[in-house]
């Protein structure tokens, strides 16, 4: 059974009436077979479509209850080999989602299928089932049965007539040979379209997911926006508005008090200094400048290098790879890096990079104690603000770290090079 | 007003978190013969602070510890409503005319809004210090400037000659007309003219002191901003 409806359910192959070979025949053979099947499932499909029918007025009085109690689970039962059938053709999954009726009674049973569309889908498909869906289904099946039969009553009965058929048959194998594989296909796709709700439901899941990762992306540029406002505040500014001051002071005192003006001369100094660095380091956690001239792989060499254990850096990736994405993968790569160095105890580590197929691969590895969790904010660090940035890319963060480790954490971004 | 013996002896609070800003500022209200009571760096130490009773002035930093937002505003506000009229000056390092706006509104006069860069000029600092500490009002020329801009889209202010502009700007920022006559090198007299002359063509009530007068000016604004 399981062999028989492997064989007959694979996908549909090539619509091309070429070429003209083994494998073609039998596939246009399976595909009348599974025609046949569509076109005798007519059948169940037409009852249930009149009893369906019959339900509505009975509902009147209870019978019309006690009828769709078994109706309406009928449907169900045969526009599930629908969805199986013509999914397989199609390679896909069509999947039903009906309105959940747990909790309810025989009574409200029948009221929820009314209020729900996907019920009304099935109602609709059996129609369809039972006419147009059965015209498409039937004429494969005539068109490779009828030249069968004319034969045999040639051979059998010998009649002119029957020869005159014969000759019609010719044309009629060509006809079944060009249209079989698009008839199957237009019904598996009818039938997906009417029974699927898997196409919304996947757009539906795609657009919560991309609203999520909006919502991330919006709060975590606002907090890298203030952090940066904070870290201008409190350092560089701060610094140069303290200079002023010793400076402002120590021209007052340049001449009542040389060598306390000189003092804060020289401590003004010290705060310059000091200042430029604030700002340098703003600008590497804006856009680190080793990235900036070297690309990302240029970027996480530079990264490893302060790092105070062994780091052994096999990153392999083209020029070209998007700007945001290659920030976003440097930071990610410097907030594992860093919370190896803080929690791990390793005493070595590692970063492997590539890019093939459209997508960025990066790994991180320590051999450390393990244990890290990306769901756990504060202790890890910002593993959960990773995932958080990639996720602006559809990018992906997987850690792997057992007790006792390696850590091992995963990136990876889809992504489309410029070259 | 600046060169008056009046600051000598002024007691102070300094309220300032960065601790290089907490000890330019002491050094330079010292060097200038104040007191520093109490250098604090958060808002609740702050809030003490202004509590005990022989506190001349505060010098507050806007934003402070625990939230880093506006406590050292609200601290001030709050003991300007628990004491009125007690001097407060207020640093920051942006300007912001909304809470200049709530300063003034915290009583008349004795109220200060500068940028921290106006410090370097130590002696313009010291002289707003006990500006404050003497009731009268200062504003940074940012927010002055930040109002004036805002009000130049209406009519009224066109018809001021661009000197008296200078004036009006000048008079905002708490400036006397001795001192509006030494920065502009003209005589007081003069000063007195043009400061006549824009109250006339702005319809503002005549103001006899020079912190009312600010607040008028201010007020007027305000409304057309």
């Amino acid at each position: 059974m399981t062999d028989w409806s492997a064989m007959l359910l694979r996908r549909i192959g090539s619509l091309r009436p070429t070429p003209v070979d083994g494998d073609a025949l039998v596939d246009r053979l399976r595909l009348t077979v599974v025609s046949a099947a569509y076109a005798l499932l007519g059948a169940p499909a037409l009852a249930l479509g009149i009893l369906t029918l019959l339900c509505i007025p009975l509902g009147l009085v209870a019978a019309g209850f006690v009828l769709a109690l078994g109706v309406v689970p009928a449907t169900a039962a045969l526009t599930a080999v629908h969805r199986r059938v013509s999914g397989a053709l199609l390679g896909e999954q069509v999947t039903a989602s009906y309105a959940d009726t747990t909790g309810t009674n025989v009574v409200t049973r029948p009221v929820r299928w009314l209020t729900d569309k996907a019920r009304w889908r099935d109602v609709g498909f059996l129609w369809f089932s039972a006419t147009g869906g059965f015209v498409m289904s039937v004429l494969p099946v005539g068109l490779l049965t009828a030249p069968i039969t004319h034969l045999g009553g040639a051979v059998f009965d010998g009649g002119f007539w029957w020869w005159m058929l014969v000759l019609l048959d010719g044309p009629l194998l060509l006809v079944w040979w060009l249209v079989t594989p698009g008839l199957v296909r237009g019904r598996a796709v009818a039938e997906r379209n009417i029974l699927g709700h898997s196409r919304v439901q996947r757009l539906e899941r795609r657009v919560a997911e991309v609203a999520a990762s909006r919502t991330e992306t919006l709060d975590h540029s606002a907090a890298e926006v203030r952090r940066i406002e904070r870290d201008l505040h409190d350092g560089a500014q701060a610094r140069i508005a303290a200079v002023g001051m010793n400076v402002g002071l120590a021209e007052k005192l340049l001449e009542s008090d040389p060598a306390a003006a000189a003092e804060l001369l020289r401590e003004a100094r010290e705060t310059t200094v000091s200042a430029l660095e604030d700002l340098r380091s703003v600008v590497r956690g804006i856009h680190p400048p080793a990235l900036a001239d070297r690309g990302l792989a240029g970027g996480i060499e530079a990264l490893a290098l302060p790092i105070p254990l062994p780091v052994t850096v096999a990153v392999d990736l083209p020029r070209g790879i998007p700007e945001p994405v290659e920030s976003a993968a440097y930071f990610a790569v410097a907030e594992c890096l860093a919370n190896t160095v803080k929690h791990s105890g390793a005493s070595r580590a590692w970063v492997v990079g590539s890019y093939d197929d459209g997508v960025l691969h990066l790994e991180v590895g320590d051999d450390g104690r393990g244990g890290a969790d990306a769901h756990v904010d504060d202790q890890r660090g910002g593993l959960a603000g990773i995932a958080r940035r990639l996720a602006a890319f559809d990018g992906t963060m997987e850690v792997a770290s057992p007790p006792g480790g390696p850590t091992i954490v995963t990136l990876e971004v889809p992504c489309r090079t410029s070259q | 007003m600046p060169d008056e013996p009046v600051g000598a002896g002024l007691r102070a609070v300094v309220a300032e978190d960065q601790a290089l800003l907490r000890v330019g500022l002491t050094r330079i209200l010292e060097a200038s013969g104040m007191v520093v009571v109490a250098a604090v760096d958060n808002a609740p130490s702050l809030t003490r602070a202004l509590a005990s009773p022989d506190v001349d002035v505060a010098v507050v930093d806007v934003r402070m510890p625990p939230s880093h937002t506006t406590e050292g505003l609200v601290a001030a506000v709050a003991a300007r409503r628990a004491r009125p009229g007690f001097p407060v000056l207020v640093l920051s390092q942006y300007v912001e005319p909304l809470y200049a706006r709530e300063l003034l509104a915290s009583g008349e006069g004795a109220v200060g809004y500068l940028l921290k860069d106006r410090v370097a000029d130590v002696d313009g600092f010291v002289a707003a210090v006990r500006q404050v500490a003497s009731g009268g009002t200062v504003l940074d020329p940012e927010v002055v400037a930040g109002l004036v801009s805002g009000a130049g889209r209406e009519q009224p202010l066109e018809r001021l000659t661009p000197r008296e502009r200078e004036v009006l700007t000048l008079m905002a920022e708490g400036r006397s007309n001795a001192a509006i006559a030494a920065r502009l090198f003209v005589s007081e007299k003069a000063v007195g003219k043009h400061t006549n002359a824009i109250f006339t063509k702005l319809d503002l009530p005549p103001a006899p002191d020079d912190n009312r007068r600010v607040l008028a000016v201010l007020a007027w604004l305000d409304g057309q901003g």
